[in-house]
């Protein structure tokens, strides 16, 4: 809340600093995203996929690991999405097709996400490095498969999915949304959230893996396979990223195009922390970052929407000072 | 009468819904050796802490010398004489003695440190307190006596001239005791003041002056000890008679209901263990422990039990085998071991027992995770009944399963870590230091669980630095030498002065060493 407020109030001063009256630039910025319709479901649109990478974040953050590879496996994962859902046969009913499309994003952001898990349970190689470089692979691989095999001509994107894979957009139920992308993808968000949820904290995986985050050698005193737990929670990590593409391939643009995810993978990491790797907390965050990057947007006209970068920026910062105080407070105690 | 060396007045400090101190009024004269005694959990370390300004109060006054310590931090402490010695020793283990003692006020010749004013100012004050070590050695080459030894000197170097000391002997073997007694007596008649921490009667009659017992939070008794018993000092402490270990004779020779049987619980053959750096630690341990006994191993921390104990609980890479109840084990991860029957409590209960930010009712679990879940769900119900349970058995305190287990004391967090490992009714029990650093209570009722679980069948290994303990509980000693078994004691004929001279590597004068069985 503090560091909202504080961001809020610098972004003020920024605002004041353009020669535009704050009251104003904060009249816009609530009318471009909560104000309205339109903005609600742009809101949406937007915190989607950063409830993906941020549970994908926040898993691997409860076993100890750090994955900074959220990017990469959410890449790889819509380019799953795009390939399978333009594969399919045309005739192929929505019941399969759209489970399909799901499950391939998940299965190659689970596939990225194993990777590292492998080298850091075979030969103990950080996971902050490798899956660092693992971004950089992965979008390699996207760009060359993409350019090379798979574009349309004339634009940087696979051919388009198959109609019964297309999920519905929230539109044509709250027909304020008119407009907006936004989708049912934002509903799978919330129901992978709560899956995790009861994952995390009411099952014996749940319980090892956080574990394993917690205290490391009592896990291991305590049974869990230290090994197979990272690689699990590396995979799940992945895949929760790899479905970052079923609301731009499946809800949005109907095919995976190059640079799409503008760094959701990196974002997921600040919405994890500020969630406190707790999925209600993700949930919360994303659509905070979700609001503030849509409403970049909607006062691009009074100041550059990179102020709200500053704002984000200043969010984390406060956050993750806060964060080191709370934890040596515990400490000390 | 002089100033008082320090006063603290009404002092109060809550942790939460827990009052750690309340109003606790302490007054130390200058040169003495003041002991402060009390159950984990009593507000000892809590109170001494907030003397050295490392935790705030939430009410009261410090006083040093006749003055009030105004705003209290660490660094106006210690620039106002006073330097603590924490429990947990905080070395670099690469550096230097010396370099560890000056460290954050180092002589310097231009930007460089100055190693060798360093080094001789060291050997100076070390000298002059009587604290034998040399400066130039490596730390991580030093036992935990020499160890404390360096922390000591880093406080006095600071010119602390009040030292605080939190349960100094908790980590030292019999010999290092005598020691550290003597250096403290040095610092008094050199005119400093010391405050020490400690749950052993013994040492408080043997040492200090003057004695305050703290009980929940609050003082309860303020004495000499000229003027003041152990008995006396153990009521004061829990509130009502208990019965002191090792105090009424005969004790040592109780009535065993079965005695052991001859099949073996567990069994060690030819163990080899490399410890840290790769340097062989546990060097052809063989031992056998039947059903119902328990056998002790005596030894100076560091002479491999740490590393006995957690190869066989599968936990470190060895060579030799390892089997229980008949059956060998080698091929089994850690936890397959746990649920084969042989339970394991943890040397380092904080960072290998326990998952801190767990409940008591998660902690209870570990190990046993599939036991409490059925087709991958936690039984939420099972597992709050089983803690209901245990905390009842084991008076754990606060009794509340949902509490988190860093907010519990060390005493009752070892209370969870046996509730939960003789709960497992096993068939063999690995217990590493079960006692260390927990008070009268918890400790008695801790022996009193390793009794019963012995008398119910089970096989005990009893790592222990208290000597005391071991020829309470142990049938057999075994002392542990560099990585060897270097002396066996039947109960009965095994004194503390016969085992010390083994621990420390002396030939033992009235028991030549046995190979072990």
């Amino acid at each position: 809340m503090l560091a909202v407020v504080g961001g809020l109030f610098i972004f003020e001063v920024i605002a004041l600093a353009y020669g535009e009256q704050p009251a104003a630039v904060l009249g816009d910025l609530w009318a471009g995203t909560w104000g309205t319709g339109y903005g609600i479901g742009q809101v949406l649109f937007k915190t989607t996929p950063l409830i993906f990478t941020g549970l994908s974040v926040g898993v691997a953050f409860r076993a100890g690991l750090f994955n900074i590879g959220a990017e990469g496996q959410a890449v790889l994962g819509a380019l799953a999405v795009g390939v399978v859902g333009s594969s399919l046969p045309e005739s192929t009913p929505a019941v399969v097709a759209v489970p399909l499309c799901i499950g391939a994003g998940f299965a190659a952001g689970a596939a990225w996400g194993v990777v590292p898990g492998m080298l850091k349970a075979r030969f103990g190689a950080h996971e902050v490095i490798t899956t660092i470089m693992l971004n950089f692979v992965a979008m390699a691989i996207s760009s060359w498969l993409v350019v090379t095999w798979l574009v349309v001509p004339e634009t940087l994107h696979t051919r388009a999915i198959i109609e019964p894979a297309r999920i519905w957009r929230l539109e044509a139920f709250i027909p304020g949304f008119r407009g907006s992308p936004a989708n049912a993808a934002f509903v799978l968000g919330l129901l992978v959230a709560a899956a995790m949820s009861w994952v995390l904290f009411r099952t014996r995986v749940g319980y090892d893996l956080r574990a394993l985050g917690l205290a490391p050698a009592a896990a291991e005193y305590g049974g869990v396979l230290v090994k197979r737990m990272t690689v699990l929670a590396m995979g799940l990590a992945g895949g929760l990223a790899g479905l970052v593409g079923t609301n731009f391939v499946l809800g949005y643009k109907y095919y995976h195009e190059e640079g799409f995810s503008a760094g959701v993978g990196f974002l997921g990491i600040a919405v994890a922390l500020l969630g406190r790797s707790h999925p209600v907390g993700i949930v919360l965050a994303a659509m905070l970052f979700g609001t503030l990057s849509q409403g970049g947007l909607a006062i691009n006209a009074l100041v550059p929407k990179e102020t709200m970068e500053i704002l984000q920026a200043v969010i984390i910062l406060v956050v993750a000072a806060a964060a080191g105080i709370s934890s040596r407070r515990r400490l000390q105690a | 009468m002089t100033v008082p060396a320090l006063e603290l007045r009404g002092i109060s400090k809550r942790f939460g819904a827990v009052a750690a101190n309340r109003s606790v009024n302490l007054t130390v004269q200058q040169g003495e050796i003041h002991a402060v005694v009390g159950e984990n959990g009593a507000g000892k370390s809590t109170l001494l802490q907030i003397a050295a300004g490392i935790q705030s109060a939430d009410a009261g006054e410090i006083i040093i010398r006749g003055e009030r310590l105004i705003r209290p931090t660490a660094a106006r402490a210690i620039a106002r004489g006073i330097g603590m010695v924490q429990q947990h020793f905080l070395l670099i283990p690469p550096f230097s003695v010396a370099e560890n003692v000056v460290l954050g006020a180092e002589p310097r010749r231009g930007p460089r440190l100055d190693r060798h004013q360093a080094e001789a100012e060291v050997k100076a004050l070390a000298d002059r307190f009587g604290l034998a070590i040399d400066p130039s050695r490596r730390v991580a080459d030093l036992s935990v006596g020499e160890q404390q030894r360096v922390e000591i000197l880093k406080v006095l170097y600071r010119n602390a001239e009040l030292l605080i000391l939190d349960e100094p002997t908790a980590v030292l073997a019999p010999v290092e005791v005598d020691d550290l007694f003597s250096v403290l007596r040095v610092l008094v008649a050199q005119g400093r003041t010391v405050i020490f921490v400690t749950h052993k009667l013994r040492e408080v009659m043997a040492v200090a002056d003057r004695v305050t017992v703290l009980r929940r939070g609050e003082v309860v008794a303020d004495a000499r000890t000229s003027e003041t018993s152990m008995d006396e000092l153990a009521r004061q402490m829990v509130g009502d008679a208990v019965r002191l270990p090792g105090v009424e004779p005969g004790l040592r020779e109780d009535a065993r209901v079965p005695p052991p049987s001859r099949d073996p619980a567990l069994e060690i053959d030819g163990l080899h263990v490399l410890g840290a750096h790769g340097r062989p630690a546990v060097r052809g341990v063989s031992l056998r422990i039947m059903h119902g006994e328990i056998t002790g191993i005596a030894g100076v921390q560091g002479n491999g039990q740490t590393e006995l104990v957690e190869a066989a609980a599968g936990l470190l890479p060895y060579s030799g085998s390892v089997r229980l109840d008949g059956h060998p084990i080698d091929t089994l991860a850690p936890g397959e071991r746990l649920a084969q029957g042989l339970a394991h409590i943890p040397e380092d209960r904080q960072q290998r027992g326990l998952v801190l930010e767990f409940s008591i009712a998660d902690n209870l679990i570990l190990g046993s995770q599939r036991r409490f879940s059925r087709a991958g769900r936690l039984l939420r119900h099972a597992i709050d009944l089983n803690a209901r349970r245990r905390v009842e058995d084991f008076d754990v305190r606060p009794p509340r399963p949902a509490t988190g287990v860093h907010a519990l004391s060390g005493g009752n967090q070892q209370k969870v870590v046996v509730a939960r490992e003789l709960s497992r009714r096993p068939k063999a029990i690995l217990a590493a230091q079960p006692t260390r650093g927990v008070d009268i209570g918890a400790m008695e009722i801790i022996h009193r669980g390793l009794r019963s679980a012995r008398d119910a069948g089970a096989g005990i290994l009893l790592v222990s630095a208290d000597l005391g303990e071991l020829l309470d509980l142990a049938d057999r000693i075994l002392v542990l030498y560099r990585g060897e078994v270097v002396g066996e004691f039947r109960r009965g004929e095994a004194t503390e002065a016969a085992i010390g001279t083994l621990m420390v590597g002396g030939r033992a004068a009235p028991h030549p060493p046995r190979a072990a069985d």
